[in-house]
């Protein structure tokens, strides 16, 4: 019996409705406010944070840690092991849950490899292993679920080109999940700083489908600005947002080197 | 959270390389290239309404190190003002925190794309242009380091400039204290290996020297004789040394020569400078000895014949018709 089946039999688990939200946490609810003493914004934090005694600082980090790496996570197993979409829910849940539990991130070095290839590996691992045992680790009992978009993530995947490879989906999920929490973090900053505007200009220039990007002039007219003040605005936000993003990954690599890695396979340039 | 398509995602990409001018006098047109530490642009400069390439470092690589070597590069080609040397228009930092300098925007071909379908004289001609430069360069103290086809352009009047000089190394003489240190350090690049403790390999494989691949810290100009002979065999054959066997390729014996003298794995055995190898090249051009190649007796003679072929020839028919107009004169 193929191992997806043999996964599929026992690895089938009740999803609770209430641990399927339908959106994210926003930054500052992943992250915590560092003004009300919760978990502080500091370069490298997360990745260290994830592997601390403390629980409650674990937890903040893991969930961080989960942000960015659910959808890969969740689409990597759906599309190499051909699981179910509730058993690759389960799976990802549970796979974070181990994660928050210590018992992956204690054995990962930061010396020895990325931590995007880490959890992959562990994945693997982690997926080969309740294979193997044929049975489904009820871990976490009492623990709550991760609020996990995974009907968010199933419409994504089903535009997915059958030609590409699971662990090239993995890497494109991440580099997808570090650009969409960069865009919530430039939301929150513009919202502070009485930007939104700047957003929303960014928004409909960048985010959106269209093609061709509407022209400066139509966007001017769209939110009753000059050209002018519509090319500075985008400027502005497009130059936030490449702060957002690299703040963003820094929090994620545990090391200079690992980062600047990371930076070069995320903005797609060939690695020196 | 935000759902971004895999065209958002692709587009977010490209947009966080875009370098941000905003404060400058210039107005970004296009992208052109990647080159070592960054990436190429064509710029508008909106005063003087020209354009420019603007090189800009990556957006992950704004340290003060970096900054400092691509500032070097610029001051490098500042001090170079040959016509076979792009100029150098503007440097300095942009809002996003990434260093900048602004060259010369050539309209041309990298001598790999213009290599193909041109004459032998024109080849050879070709690579004496490069020659000039780097002679003229290297009596000033500057190493290239990085010569190749693809830093070779030919622009659209048929200038031949030799770009990027983002490997090069500065003799330490030719030097204020201060400039000294940034100067000796060498510079990353997109094909270059880094190898051991006592130097840095930088360089490209096919054209760098073997003791730039060893990595060797005493590197002089004698370096880039090398990759100038492995740019003629290049052109002579349209391939990198060593990518087909020698013996499949059909040179003319003294160009081989002049390659292997040019390439020869010690740098005492090769040419001194850029202008005693074009000497020989030029020889050859001029159907002249070459100082490279010891010829044959019939080799001497088949290039005396050749050089004087309409002068022998007439001079034959001559005799010809004079030993012809001695056995059938008329009695």
């Amino acid at each position: 019996m193929p191992f997806a089946t043999v996964l599929g039999q026992n690895l089938r688990c009740s999803l609770s409705p209430v641990s399927l939200r339908t959106t994210l946490p926003t930054t500052s609810q992943l992250f915590g406010n560092s003004q009300d003493g919760s978990f502080p914004l500091t370069r490298h934090s997360v990745v260290l944070a994830a592997q601390s005694h403390d629980p409650a600082e674990r937890s903040r980090a893991i969930e961080a840690i989960a942000a960015a790496y659910w959808k890969p996570v969740y689409k990597y197993v759906r599309m190499k092991w051909s699981i179910e979409r509730e058993d690759a829910a389960d799976f990802t849940q549970d796979f974070f849950t181990r994660l928050l539990e210590k018992e992956f991130l204690d054995a990962y070095d930061l010396r020895k490899g990325r931590l995007r290839t880490f959890l992959r590996t562990c994945a693997d691992r982690l997926f080969m292993n309740q294979a193997r045992n044929s049975k489904r680790l009820k871990r976490g009992a009492g623990s709550p679920h991760l609020p996990l978009d995974f009907e968010e993530a199933e419409q994504e995947l089903a535009t997915v080109s059958r030609c590409e490879s699971p662990e090239d989906r993995f890497d494109k999920e991440w580099v997808r999940s570090l650009f969409a929490l960069g865009v919530q973090r430039l939301r929150v900053s513009c919202e502070n700083g009485g930007k939104m505007v700047q957003f929303r200009l960014f928004e409909r220039c960048d985010l959106e489908d269209a093609d061709p990007t509407p022209s400066y002039s139509q966007l001017a007219d769209e939110f009753g600005l000059a050209v002018t003040d519509v090319t500075n605005y985008l400027a502005f936000a497009r130059r936030e947002f490449r702060r957002c993003i690299l703040d963003q990954l820094r929090e994620m690599t545990p090391t200079e080197e690992e980062f600047r890695c990371e930076a070069q396979a995320l903005l797609g340039v060939p690695v020196r | 959270m935000t759902q971004l398509s895999d065209k958002v995602v692709a587009r977010l990409q490209a947009e966080m390389q875009v370098p941000d001018l905003t404060g400058t006098r210039y107005r970004l047109v296009r992208y052109l290239a990647r080159g070592g530490m960054g990436s190429v642009w064509l710029v508008e400069d909106t005063v003087l309404q020209r354009r420019l390439a603007l090189k800009v470092l990556d957006l992950i690589a704004p340290t003060d190190d970096l900054a400092a070597r691509l500032l070097q590069e610029g001051r490098i080609l500042a001090r170079l003002e040959h016509p076979g040397i792009v100029p150098m228009h503007d440097a300095g930092t942009l809002l996003d925190g990434r260093a900048f300098y602004c060259m010369k925007y050539v309209e041309g071909q990298t001598l790999t794309q213009h290599t193909p379908n041109k004459s032998l004289p024109d080849k050879l001609r070709v690579v004496e242009r490069i020659a000039e430069p780097l002679d003229f360069a290297h009596a000033r103290g500057f190493i290239h380091r990085d010569l190749k086809p693809d830093n070779v352009m030919i622009g659209a009047f048929g200038e031949v400039l030799v770009m990027d000089w983002g490997l090069a190394k500065v003799s330490a003489s030719n030097l204020k204290p201060a400039e000294d240190e940034i100067a000796t350090v060498v510079l990353p690049t997109q094909n270059s290996l880094r190898v051991t403790g006592t130097g840095i390999v930088l360089g490209t494989p096919g054209y760098m020297s073997p003791e730039q691949a060893r990595g060797d810290i005493a590197v002089d100009h004698r370096s880039d004789i090398f990759s100038l002979g492995a740019i003629l065999w290049f052109m002579l054959t349209g391939s990198a040394p060593g990518e087909l066997p020698v013996a499949a390729c059909s040179v003319p014996r003294p160009l081989r020569a002049i390659c292997e003298k040019a390439m020869a794995a010690d740098p005492r055995a090769r040419y001194q400078s850029a202008q005693e190898m074009t000497a020989d090249i030029a020889n050859y051009r001029n159907e002249e000895p070459v100082s490279a190649y010891s010829e044959s007796l019939l080799e001497r003679a088949g290039r005396v014949f050749a050089r004087h072929r309409t002068a022998i020839v007439l001079v034959a028919v001559y005799l010809l018709m004079r030993v012809l107009f001695i056995l059938f004169e008329p009695r």
